[in-house]
C-alpha cells in the first residue's frame, strides 16, 4: 500500500542545512499498523509528510496504493489524496468555525461523490465515534478527545486506504489516546494500511511492527505479538 | 458541505473583518452613485432653472414685443390717417400736364386709366398704394357753388405683392363723399339724398375739417365722374403713397415709373407728412432697437445663468471625477489588505483543507464566494445613502428634483445597476491576489508548523 524507496529530504536556509531524513526505505501492506519512532527532531514528521503526498522528497521514490503521488499534478495529487490517504494531527488541525459534523464533511468537498452518501457516512462515524450530542459544537467546546475523534472521523470519511497519524495521541489521556490507538487498529485489520508516527512507546505497542529513526536515518525496526489490549470504539 | 456554507461559516466565525469589507464596498459604491445623481440632479435642477428664466425672458420679451406691435398699429393707423389728411405723396400725371397750371387750374391734362392696370401689373417696387383719379374744378349747380370734384375707384391692388390694408375705400356708385365746408355751408350730413349735376346722389360719408381743398371737395365712384365730366377712360393722375421714399428715393421712383409709363411725370406732395412719418418710423425703428436690446439682455441673461450653473456642474464633475476614482481606490486597497490579512489570518485552516485534499482553484473559490457576498451587500448598502444624499445635495437649491426628472435620461438607472456590478469587481479583484496567495500556500509547511 506505501513503499518508500530512499527518501531523503533536506531543509535549507539562509544559514543551515538540515537532513531531516536520509535514505529511507519503508513498505507498508494493506492490513498493516507500524510506527516510526524516534526522537523530537528525527525526521518521524517529514517522512509522514512525504508518505503522504504533501511534501515532495529531494529524492527517492513515494509509491502508494501503485501511484507515485509526486507524479501527479497538484490538483490530481490533492483529490488522490483526499480519495487514498487520510491523516490525523496531534494538533488536530480542525477548522474552529466548522461544527463537528461539518468538519468531517469538509473532506468530503474533495472528492466527487453523492452528498447523501457523504452525509451518511459522516453520520456513521460521528455515532462511531460517540460524537452525536457533540455533533453541532464547533472545536473549542470539545475535550482533546472529542477533538481527535472528530479529525479521526473526518479522516476517515473518504475510506482511505492508508492513514497517516503524526502523534495522534499527544495531548490526549490514556483513555482517549487508547480509544485513538484502537480505532487505527481496528483499521488495519479492515484491511488499511497505517502509518502512526509517534515517540511515544505506549502508543507504538499497539502497531504490528515499528521502525526506528534517528538523526533521518532508519536505525532498525522491530515486530510485536498481536497481545495488546484492543478496545475497538463504537 | 459546499464552498458558499465554508464561506458563510467564515464570514459569521470573522464578523468584524466581513463587516470592515462590506463597509468599504458600501462607501465607495455610495460615492459613486452619489456623485452620478448629485450630477443628474445637477442637470435636472440646471434644465429647470434655464426653463424659467427662459419662461421669465420669453414673457418680458412677448410684452415688450406686444408694446411695439400696439405701437406700430398705432403708427401705421396714424400715418394712414395722416395720408389721409393730407393727400398723398406722389403724384403721376401725364407728361404734358404744366406745373403751373396745375397750381393754377387744377389738373388738366389726361391719360388712358388703362395705365394704372399697367403699373399694377408691372414689378414695381417703390410705390405701394394706386389711386387713379380724375379732378376737376365744377360747379354744383343744384347748390350754386363751386367744388373740386374728385372721381375715384379705391385702390387698384399691385398684381405682384399682397394686398395691404386700403388707404382709400372706393366711392361706390350712387354715394358721395363730402369736405368738412361742403357738409357745413351745405348742411348735409350722412344719409342726405342730394342731386348733383343731375344725378342723385346719398352722402356715405363727410370728413372732419382738414384746413386743405378736401374741405371743398366731393369724392364720387369714377366711373360716374368720368360719365359727369365726358372723361370716359381717361384719368389726370394715379395718387400713390411711396412708402420708401426717404432721401434721394424720389429720382429711383421716377426712374422706375417712366420706364413703366413712358410719357408720364412723377411729382412729390406734402414732404411734411413725409417728415412726419419718417419722424413715427423713427420712433418704431427706436422701439424695435428697445425690443431687440430686450431680446439681447434675455439671451445675456440667460447665457449667464447657463454659463453659471455650468461652472457649477463642473465643479461637481470635476470633484467627482477626483472622489470618485480615489474612494474606490481606497475602497479597494482596504478590501485587498483585509482580504490579506484574512488569507493570512486563515493560513491553518486553509493548510488543513488543502491536507485533506481540497484543490487550488476550491481555496479560491472559497475566497471569492465572500468576495461575492462583500461585493453584493456592500453594493446595494451603499445604493441608497448614495442615491439619498445625492438627491439631497443636488436638489439643495431648488428642491425641485423628482423621480421621474432624474430617471428620465435613463444614464443614472444604468449607474444604479452597473454599481453593484463594478462592486462585486471591484471586491473580486481586490481578492484575487489574497486568495492566489492562500490557495499557493504549502499544507506541507502548515502541518509542520502546527
Amino acid at each position: 500500500m506505501l513503499q518508500l524507496e530512499s527518501v531523503s529530504k533536506t531543509y535549507v536556509d539562509s544559514q543551515t542545512q538540515v537532513r531531516a531524513v536520509d535514505d529511507v526505505s519503508l513498505q507498508i501492506q494493506a492490513g498493516e499498523f507500524v510506527a516510526v519512532r524516534g526522537p523530537s527532531g528525527c525526521g518521524k514528521s517529514t517522512l509522514l509528510l512525504m508518505a503522504g503526498g504533501l511534501l515532495k522528497p529531494d529524492s527517492g521514490t513515494v509509491i502508494v496504493d501503485g501511484q507515485k503521488p509526486y507524479d501527479l499534478t497538484a490538483d490530481v495529487r490533492a483529490e488522490f489524496r483526499a480519495r487514498t490517504i487520510g491523516f490525523v494531527f496531534q494538533q488536530f488541525h480542525l477548522v474552529p468555525y466548522l461544527t463537528v459534523r461539518e468538519n468531517i464533511l469538509a473532506a468530503g468537498m474533495a472528492v466527487t461523490r453523492s452528498a447523501t452518501e457523504t452525509s451518511e457516512q459522516a453520520d456513521q462515524l460521528i455515532a462511531r465515534f460517540s460524537l452525536t450530542d457533540r455533533r453541532h459544537h464547533v472545536p473549542a467546546k470539545l475535550s482533546s478527545g472529542e477533538r481527535q475523534r472528530t479529525a479521526l472521523a473526518r479522516a476517515l470519511l473518504n475510506r482511505p486506504k492508508l492513514l497517516l497519524a503524526d502523534e495522534p495521541t499527544g495531548n490526549l489521556d490514556h483513555d482517549s489516546a487508547d480509544t485513538v490507538l484502537g480505532c487505527l487498529k481496528q483499521f488495519a485489520a479492515d484491511g488499511g494500511a497505517v502509518l502512526l508516527v509517534t515517540h511515544d512507546d505506549r502508543a507504538a505497542a499497539w502497531a504490528d511492527s515499528t521502525v526506528r529513526l534517528e538523526h533521518g536515518k532508519r536505525i532498525d525496526s522491530e515486530s510485536f505479538d498481536d497481545d495488546r489490549p484492543f478496545i475497538p470504539h463504537d | 458541505m459546499t464552498i458558499w456554507k465554508l464561506a458563510l461559516r467564515e464570514i459569521l466565525h470573522r464578523r468584524l473583518g466581513f463587516l470592515l469589507s462590506v463597509l468599504s464596498v458600501a462607501a465607495a459604491v455610495a460615492c459613486l452613485v452619489g456623485a452620478q445623481t448629485l450630477l443628474r440632479a445637477d442637470r435636472v435642477v440646471t434644465d429647470h432653472l434655464l426653463q424659467a428664466k427662459q419662461a421669465d425672458v420669453e414673457q418680458v420679451i412677448a410684452a415688450k414685443e406686444a408694446d411695439v406691435k400696439k405701437a406700430g398699429d398705432e403708427l401705421q393707423d396714424a400715418m394712414r390717417k395722416q395720408m389721409l389728411g393730407l393727400g398723398f405723396n406722389i403724384l403721376i400725371l401725364p407728361q404734358e400736364q404744366s406745373r403751373s397750371e396745375l397750381m393754377l387750374n387744377g389738373m388738366t391734362a389726361t391719360m388712358p386709366e388703362a395705365y394704372v392696370e399697367k403699373l399694377a401689373s408691372s414689378n414695381i417696387v417703390t410705390v405701394n398704394h394706386l389711386l387713379p383719379s380724375v379732378t376737376r374744378r365744377v360747379r354744383w349747380p343744384e347748390r350754386d357753388r363751386d367744388v373740386i370734384l374728385i372721381g375715384t375707384r379705391g385702390e387698384v391692388p399691385i398684381q405682384h405683392r399682397a394686398m395691404k390694408k386700403q388707404l382709400l375705400e372706393e366711392v361706390a356708385p350712387g354715394k358721395m363723399v363730402i369736405g368738412f365746408s361742403i357738409r357745413q355751408d351745405l348742411e348735409l350730413k350722412v344719409g342726405d339724398k342730394v342731386t348733383f349735376m343731375e344725378q342723385e346722389f346719398e352722402i356715405s360719408q363727410a370728413h372732419p375739417e382738414r384746413g386743405s381743398s378736401d374741405d371743398v371737395t366731393v369724392w364720387i365712384n369714377l366711373k360716374q365722374a368720368q360719365e359727369l365730366l365726358g372723361m370716359q377712360n381717361l384719368i389726370n393722375a394715379i395718387l400713390a403713397l411711396e412708402c420708401d421714399c426717404a432721401g434721394d428715393r424720389i429720382s429711383a421712383i421716377r426712374a422706375e415709373i417712366s420706364d413703366i409709363l413712358p410719357g408720364t411725370q412723377v411729382i412729390e406732395k406734402y414732404s411734411q407728412a413725409l417728415t412726419r412719418a419718417e419722424a413715427r418710423a423713427k420712433a418704431k425703428e427706436v422701439a424695435e432697437a428697445a425690443l431687440n436690446e430686450e431680446k439681447l439682455a434675455g439671451a445675456a441673461l440667460l447665457e449667464s445663468e447657463r454659463q453659471s450653473r455650468r461652472q457649477l456642474e463642473q465643479q461637481h464633475a470635476g470633484f467627482a471625477a477626483m472622489l470618485v476614482p480615489l474612494i474606490l481606490l481606497a475602497s479597494a486597497v482596504t478590501i485587498f489588505l483585509l482580504a490579506l490579512a484574512n488569507a493570512r489570518q486563515r493560513t491553518e485552516e486553509i493548510g488543513i483543507l488543502r491536507a485533506i485534499g481540497l484543490k487550488a482553484r476550491q481555496i479560491i473559490m472559497v475566497f471569492l464566494s465572500k468576495a461575492v457576498l462583500i461585493g453584493l451587500l456592500g453594493g446595494l448598502l451603499g445604493l441608497v445613502p448614495g442615491f439619498w444624499i445625492g438627491t439631497l445635495v443636488g436638489a439643495a437649491e431648488t428642491g425641485a428634483v423628482t423621480m421621474s426628472q432624474l430617471f428620465e435620461s435613463g444614464q443614472l438607472m444604468t449607474t444604479l445597476i452597473a454599481a453593484p456590478v463594478l462592486a462585486l469587481a471591484l471586491t473580486g479583484l481586490a481578492t484575487w491576489i489574497p486568495a492566489l496567495l492562500a490557495a499557493g500556500r504549502d499544507p506541507a509547511v502548515v502541518m509542520q508548523q502546527g
